[in-house]
């Protein structure tokens, strides 16, 4: 199986349980690679489906303070591109669960496209998601990621128009990732018709649509788990592993993450929404 | 004035460099800003309310002078524009003003900035003082230490100075700041950058605005020496004084384009901010230019004396410019920058900002080579009160 594939393997057994994926966000190196690779492991075995793995960068436009303070914590011990490449391939070999890398625009033009991708499906790694690279440009990125097998994810934000939303659809392999809100990953939610923006996307494309930005507990993960093919929960995450570390505190919060998002049959699709009562269970 | 009109999404391209290289959530604020500009550029009623307000307001035209002891006479006469005598004191008012109007005819009715040294934060303060508008400045820390006197200004000016305490404490964590809040505010905000960096369409938006710098100075050079000089010396962090000044030579192919950088404290990594001397083309802050950063990728940290040149970055046009031989760039250190603030200050009775002292210094040792048949024009970008703790003789 190729990168897509595999991604989309991962959505087809949550859908076959009736259920949303989870998609669960790690910054790489923070405090250590090791840390990180137990991490993927705690958080795969407590259910998680997909591993989306951050690669420290210095400046990171799209992220609040928790991945920001991960990042540096990293970047000040171990962390480089090529180090982040080998613990990918170590949380793709510890979990079997696909593993999406994040990575900035500039780390991924210092390292070379064409090496970067080829590095990457070589490590094991199914997607690239480069929240810095908007589909406009993004032709010889896709070209280079899908010789070498790997997916490319696309983000779209609340206020992007319902043509972009199929240009963006359209091209995306693997998930396309909707943002809950506007701002930076962890900060506040604000109002915005998630239910239908899910729908554009989902209409527009053959991928699975995942929510991201803002989840942080079990309420918010059964929101819009009725609501999408998948949620991302990053800050939330990054946040309990640095105070706690890569212990029973991780796995806790996958557990009750993965219970909100609904027993099969319990919680169907069509009546879950954003003030879904109990949903805590 | 000269406005650019900006179409299409390759308008914002400099060859390689520029772009918009920024998370989704903001191509629709990019997209309306692009639009919106492109109307204003074509209408007679705003840029009449901009031209008035420069001149009445801004204080413009400024004098081009013609300095008499900063050099001895066999060097190459030395003029100065002087952007200093704009109300707030540097040329940044010129693009804090029209992006301040811009935000009101795109109904976004709040600005946010950020700055270095403290005058684009002053001057965008002022723009929302002038226009009734709520304004936010983000400031690394150790910015806000080393030029308070902005800080206080821009607190009189009923601004809310967000200290950034992130990294290295300087611009660029306060641009990453004034992004990150522009990427949940700007469906009522105007991120009012104040260089010629970040994404399309803001490094023509602000170019344009500041070109009034160069039509001026061009105009006053040819009526003071009935020709066009030899040179120009601009001092560049992000670029916008020298890409003002440049953008109505760049035809005149025999008048050399020179843009000075930071050389801080020495040329090894992270002692000084020269991203075109001594960078490598990558994308920061939304648009692809030349960046100190590390084999990774990662942004390095910079040291400059200019708080406004202690950037890590530089415009995708002067990359451009760099890249085609246009223009050429080279480094000035803290020290070389010191003498000739004190040499500006004491010989011609003009006390400028550090920022401007780079160009200052680069131009002395330019016109000594010259000789005296020689003509060059300086921008002079700012003027020096906020700098007097940072300089010997000044206060402590």
């Amino acid at each position: 199986m190729n990168g897509p594939e595999r991604i989309a393997a991962a959505f087809a057994r949550a859908a076959a349980e009736d259920r949303a994926a989870l998609i669960v966000f790690l910054a790489a190196g923070d405090p250590d690679y090791h840390t990180t690779v137990e991490l993927a492991r705690t958080a795969v075995a407590a259910g998680a489906d997909i591993i989306e793995l951050g690669s420290p960068f210095s400046d990171p436009l799209a992220d609040g303070p928790v991945i920001q303070s991960a990042y540096e914590r990293a970047l000040a011990g171990e962390a480089t591109t090529a180090a982040t490449l080998e613990c990918a391939a170590r949380v793709a070999a510890a979990t079997g669960a696909p593993v999406v890398l994040m990575v900035a625009l500039n780390c991924v033009l210092a390292y070379g496209t064409d090496r970067f991708c080829q590095d990457a499906a070589e490590a094991g790694v199914s997607g690239l998601l480069i929240p810095d690279l908007p589909v406009d440009d993004a032709a010889s990125l896709r070209q280079e990621a899908h010789l070498a097998g790997l997916g490319t994810v696309f983000l779209t934000g609340p206020d992007t128009s319902i043509d972009r939303t199929r240009q963006i659809a359209a091209i995306t392999t693997g998930f396309v990732y909707v943002m809950r809100h506007r701002g930076v990953t962890g900060a506040g939610a604000y109002p915005v018709d998630l239910r239908r923006r899910v729908a554009e996307a989902r209409a527009a494309g053959p991928a699975p649509v995942a929510v991201g930005f803002g989840i942080a507990s079990a309420a918010d993960a059964a929101s819009i788990a009725g609501v999408a093919d998948g949620i991302i929960v990053g800050s939330a995450l990054v946040d309990t592993a640095f105070r706690a570390g890569p212990g029973e505190a991780v796995g806790e919060l996958v557990r009750a993450l993965r219970r909100a998002m609904a027993p099969a049959g319990k919680l169907p699709q069509h009546q879950a929404t954003g003030q879904q009562p109990g949903a805590t269970a | 004035m000269i406005m650019t009109p900006v179409t299409g999404a390759d308008a914002g391209r400099f060859g390689p460099f520029g772009g918009r290289y920024v998370p989704e959530t903001l191509i629709p604020a990019l997209d309306d800003l692009a639009a919106g500009w492109s109307q204003v550029s074509t209408d007679p009623a705003f840029q009449a309310r901009l031209a008035s307000l420069l001149r009445t307001y801004v204080g413009r035209p400024t004098p081009l002078h013609r300095t008499r002891r900063l050099v001895g006479p066999d060097a190459a006469r030395i003029y100065l524009k002087r952007e200093d005598l704009c109300h707030t004191g540097s040329h940044k008012l010129n693009n804090a003003l029209g992006q301040a109007l811009l935000a009101r005819e795109l109904g976004r009715d709040r600005l946010i900035a950020e700055t270095g040294a403290g005058q684009h934060g002053v001057a965008s303060a002022t723009a929302a003082a002038l226009l009734g508008m709520p304004c936010r400045v983000y400031m690394g820390s150790a910015d806000m230490a080393r030029q308070r006197l902005n800080v206080v200004r821009m607190e009189l000016l009923g601004a809310e100075v967000v200290p950034v305490e992130t990294g290295s404490r300087t611009l660029k964590e306060a641009t990453n700041q004034a992004i990150r809040e522009w990427m949940s505010s700007y469906r009522d905000t105007h991120y009012l950058i104040g260089s010629a960096v970040g994404p399309h369409p803001y490094p023509t938006i602000v170019r344009s605005l500041q070109s009034v710098i160069g039509t001026e100075a061009r105009a006053q050079v040819l009526e003071a020496e009935g020709r066009l000089p030899d040179g120009l010396v601009a001092c560049v962090g992000g670029g916008s004084n020298a890409i003002g000044l440049f953008s109505a030579f760049i035809d005149d192919h025999d008048v050399a384009l020179t843009g000075v950088e930071a050389g801080g404290a020495g040329l090894e990594p992270g002692r000084h901010a020269a991203s075109i001397s001594r960078g490598r083309p990558g994308v920061l802050h939304g648009a692809a230019s030349y960046l100190l950063q590390d084999g990774d990728g990662q942004i390095m940290g910079t040291h400059s004396l200019a708080a406004g040149l202690d950037y890590p970055g530089v415009g995708p046009e002067h990359s451009w410019l760099h890249d085609v031989g246009r223009a050429s760039y080279l480094s000035v250190g803290d020290d070389a920058a010191r003498a000739a603030f004190a040499a500006l200050s004491l010989r011609e009775g003009i006390i400028p900002a550090l920022e401007s002292a780079h160009a200052v210094a680069h131009a002395m040792e330019w016109a000594g080579r010259l000789g005296p048949e020689s003509v060059l024009v300086v921008c002079l970008s700012g003027r020096g009160d906020k700098d007097v703790d940072s300089v010997p003789g000044g206060t402590t």
